[in-house]
Order: C-alpha cells, then sequence, then structure tokens
C-alpha cells in the first residue's frame, strides 16, 4: 500500500466518521440561538419545560433524570451547562469536587403520599404499613429515595419494618413511581407534591404530617467550564426571579426558604 | 500511487475503525479500575443478588421460549398457509421494538390496569412488578431470536430425511422429535444462546413493566444502572461480569451453531 494511498483512504474514512458527528454535535436549531444544555431532575420537567420555551437568550435543550444520574454523568465527564438537582446534597458535592460553581437554592417541594385519585380507602401514611398494601418508592440513591428513606425513618421501626415489607420497586426517578401508580402495578408511593400536581388529576395527594416532611430544597449550579456561561447565568436568575419562578410557581414548587 | 491500491486501503481503514470504536467501551469497562477493585466490588450481596436473579429468570425464560418456540418455528418452517409471511414478520417484531415500547406494551396489556392483565389478577397471577413478570419481559424480547434461529435451521433440514422418516411409518410428531429435531439442534442452539444474551442484557422493558427491586426484580442490568450515581465501581464489576458472559454466549453460538449461525444472526 503506498503512503499515499493510504493517506487518502485514511482522510476519506475520518471525513466519512467526523461530518455526521459534526452535523449532530453543532446543535443549532436553525435560528441562530446558541444551545444551552440544561439537566434536571425529573420532577423539574413541567416547570423547565415550560421556562425552557419562554427563555429567549438562547435556545433550551433539557435532559431529565434522576439527579443521581445526572451527577454520574457530570462526574463521567458529560458536560451540560446547567445541572439542576431535587436537593442541595449533589451540586454541594459537585461544587466541592471543582465540577459546578458555587449552586444555589432554587425552589423547595414537599414530600407527598401518592396514591390514585380513585382510591378512598387509604388516608395516612400509616395505611401503608397494611399487609395487603402495594408501594413504589425511589432508589435509595436518587434524592426521592433518600427523602423517603429520611420520613420513613421517623416512624416507628414496626411500622417502618413494615412498610419496607410492602416495597414492590425502588424506581430510579420519579416518573417510574407516578408510572407504577398511575398503572396500578401499586397501590401508593412517595412523590413530590409537583409530581401529583402535574399528573391532571389521576393522583391524588396526601400530606405527610409535619413532623415527618423533610425539607427538600432544590439546588441549581452552572457546570465549570460552560462555552455558554452568560446564557446559563441568565436562565439559573431567571429561576431565583421571572419566568423560571413564575413556572416554578406555577407547577406548585415552593419558593427556596428563606426568601 | 495508484488508484487500484486505494479502495483496499480504505476497506482496511474503515474495518480498523469500526474495531477500534466497538471495541473501546468494552476495554474500558475493564481498564477503568483495577482487576482487584472490581473483584472486590463483586463481593456486595445485591451485586450477587442481581446475577443470581439474572440467571434464574433468563433460564426460565429460555425454558418457556423452547418449549412453546421450538413447534411453532417447525410449523413456520414446515407449512405453508395464508399470511404467513405477515405472522412471521410479527414474530420477529420485537427484533426491532425499543425494549421501552415493549415495558410500555406489556404493562398496558399485561398490568392491572391493562387490557388483559385484569383477567389475569382475578386468576391470581400478579406479573407486573414481580419476579414473573421480569420472565414475561425476558420471553418477549428474546423468543424471536430462539424462534428465527429454529425456524431456519428446520427449514434447511434436508426434506428427504423427514420424508423417509414418514414413510417408514413414523408419525409426524415422532419425525420431529427424533429427525427434525437432532439434525436442527445446532441451529437451534446458536438461537438459543443469541437469546440467552439478549435476556442477560434486557433493561427496559424489564424497569418499565416489572421494575426494580432487590432480590426479586432487579436484575443485572437494571442493578448497574442503579449503582450508576453512587457506586460507579460496582456498576463496573457488575458489567464486567456481563461482557464475559454475553461473549460468552456469543462464542458458543459461532461454535455450535457454524454456518447456520451467520443465517440466524441475519
Amino acid at each position: 500500500m503506498s503512503p499515499s494511498a493510504l493517506r487518502r483512504a485514511v482522510l476519506l474514512a475520518a471525513a466519512a466518521l467526523v461530518l455526521p458527528l459534526a452535523l449532530a454535535a453543532c446543535g443549532s436549531s436553525g435560528n441562530g440561538r446558541d444551545d444551552l444544555l440544561v439537566s434536571g431532575a425529573t420532577s423539574l420537567k413541567r416547570a423547565f419545560t415550560e421556562y425552557g420555551e419562554r427563555f429567549s437568550v438562547a435556545n433550551v435543550q433539557l435532559s431529565f433524570a434522576g439527579s443521581d444520574e445526572l451527577a454520574a454523568q457530570i462526574r463521567s465527564g458529560a458536560k451540560p451547562d446547567v445541572f439542576a438537582a431535587a436537593n442541595t446534597k449533589l451540586p454541594e458535592q459537585l461544587f466541592a469536587e471543582g465540577l459546578v460553581e458555587k449552586p444555589r437554592v432554587f425552589a423547595a417541594n414537599k414530600l407527598v403520599l401518592a396514591v390514585l385519585d380513585n382510591d378512598t380507602r387509604t388516608r395516612a401514611i400509616e395505611d401503608l404499613a397494611e399487609p395487603n398494601m402495594t408501594i413504589a418508592v425511589g432508589a435509595p440513591g436518587v434524592p426521592i429515595g433518600a427523602y423517603t428513606r429520611k420520613v420513613l425513618g421517623r416512624l416507628p421501626a414496626s411500622t417502618r419494618r413494615r412498610i419496607l415489607a410492602n416495597v414492590r420497586s425502588n424506581e430510579p426517578d420519579v416518573g417510574g413511581i407516578t408510572a407504577k401508580i398511575s398503572e396500578g402495578a401499586v397501590r401508593a408511593g412517595l412523590l413530590y407534591a409537583t409530581d401529583v400536581a402535574a399528573s391532571n388529576g389521576r393522583l391524588r395527594a396526601i400530606e405527610l404530617p409535619p413532623e415527618l416532611q423533610p425539607d427538600v430544597a432544590y439546588g441549581v449550579a452552572i457546570v465549570k467550564g460552560s462555552k455558554r456561561r452568560g446564557a446559563a447565568r441568565d436562565f439559573v436568575v431567571g429561576l431565583l426571579r421571572g419566568d423560571g419562578a413564575d413556572a416554578l410557581r406555577a407547577a406548585r414548587f415552593e419558593p427556596p426558604p428563606g426568601s | 500511487m495508484t488508484r487500484g491500491r486505494a479502495f483496499p486501503a480504505a476497506l482496511f481503514v474503515a474495518l480498523v475503525i469500526v474495531l477500534a470504536f466497538l471495541t473501546l467501551p468494552i476495554v474500558a469497562i475493564f481498564v477503568r479500575s483495577s482487576p482487584g477493585e472490581l473483584v472486590a466490588a463483586l463481593d456486595d450481596p445485591g451485586v450477587l443478588d442481581a446475577l443470581w436473579l439474572s440467571l434464574r429468570t433468563t433460564l426460565i425464560a429460555l425454558a418457556i421460549i423452547v418449549l412453546v418456540g421450538t413447534p411453532a418455528a417447525y410449523a413456520l418452517a414446515t407449512r405453508s398457509f395464508r399470511g404467513k409471511a405477515i405472522v412471521t414478520t410479527l414474530v420477529e417484531l420485537p427484533l426491532v421494538l425499543p425494549p421501552a415500547v415493549a415495558g410500555i406494551g406489556l404493562l398496558a396489556a399485561l398490568g392491572p390496569a391493562g387490557i388483559v392483565g385484569g383477567a389475569i389478577e382475578d386468576a391470581g397471577v400478579r406479573l407486573a412488578l414481580e419476579t414473573a413478570g421480569v420472565v414475561v419481559a425476558l420471553t418477549f424480547v428474546a423468543a424471536p431470536f430462539f424462534i428465527r434461529g429454529a425456524q431456519v435451521a428446520f427449514a434447511s433440514v434436508d426434506r428427504t430425511w423427514l420424508e423417509a422418516s414418514r414413510t417408514l411409518g413414523a408419525s409426524e410428531a415422532r419425525t420431529f422429535l427424533r429427525v427434525a429435531i437432532p439434525a436442527a439442534a445446532p441451529g437451534m442452539l446458536a438461537g438459543l444462546a443469541l437469546a440467552w444474551g439478549r435476556a442477560v442484557g434486557e433493561f427496559g422493558a424489564t424497569l418499565i413493566f416489572a421494575g426494580s427491586f432487590r432480590g426479586r426484580t432487579q436484575t443485572a442490568p437494571l442493578a448497574i444502572y442503579e449503582r450508576l450515581g453512587t457506586d460507579f465501581t460496582a456498576a463496573l464489576a457488575l458489567a464486567a461480569v456481563l461482557v464475559v458472559v454475553s461473549a460468552s454466549l456469543l462464542l458458543t453460538a459461532k461454535l455450535v451453531g457454524g454456518s447456520q449461525v451467520a443465517d440466524v444472526a441475519r
């Protein structure tokens, strides 16, 4: 094989490989604005989707998953511009690891017991300990799962044991829990109040007694090395006051504590 | 430089790129953590539970697939009937169906609120979020791999053998068991190995239909997903085990299946 023939072949193959990737990567959506990549906790889906549509500075590209999943992606080098989690722990950890800028608390939420709207038998968290109850909760690593375990930890040990015995699935995010209840695969689950509000009446929320309620605060941070830092800053500021805050209130998120 | 050499060179370079691209993730799983770390991470009860559950559920699914799929594949290979092409296509559909579609379809069909799930529930059988549901999901996604393999294998059995068996007075059932199956065995085994590989790797349909609960519905791929955010090394260790298992199954398929494998994998 002559060197120049090889070189030509390499160039050809490289072009064939790189061209589609380049097309996929330069995701300008045609209207000239930059793309702003925002990865957010699944529970933020409704609020962020609405905010993203109104955000005029950039094209907001949203990616939703369990907060722990998104944090793991950032740790392994995937770089969105903004990371919004359903707790403050994960953004603070990433900040300590030097992966994101200083996080800010932008919203609060409540944990509720969620059942189908037509379920009139379930009235309180103690009902989860009934022998024929079935429950879906979040996996321990995802914020909803951690909050749920905090709530259960405040119950008497015997009640907690009976509730845990009724758990049928540890879901990777709130979407999985919502679907399992909606489809009748389980009768109840612990969700955020906003998830029930977003279910269009399919689910009903049963409030937890104040002494069981954990502090649910959402943290947001700009990912270090973001090439669209200005737009990312605008996005975060808008979450605290502006269109983002409005979208969060419309989705029933509470203002951040102490604001 | 000559024109005649550029094309072979391009073929060679393309092959190198393909090989590098397809093996890089596999290599990364093994080099990202030290072998010692990987082995230590396997010493996690949750990881062992997941592997054990994967083994049990895939074996049960395979048993069901072989028992029902073998005669079905024989029918497809030896009978011609109106609409056979449609039937074959429908049987093969799960091969190309996104697993999430399979999962939501199973939930809509066999879940408690599903179109036949209520009747199944009344009969006292619960599938969604149960180990039996994992088996159903695995069977759904893996069955076509075996049925396709068996169908091709049966079709390639020399017809004169089957006719000779019938002429010598054997019933069709006996011919099927004593002549067709032994003759088609290599292709069937190859299809079985591929079906097993698909079942071991099943993720989306299982998560949606059967959920994720340690020891009950959390198979190895689901355990990997759960550990992604919290214990990356354990996730890598499980992934390494699955690479070895999957590679062994593919190798088995190639060794026992011989030339019939090419048809199965097509």
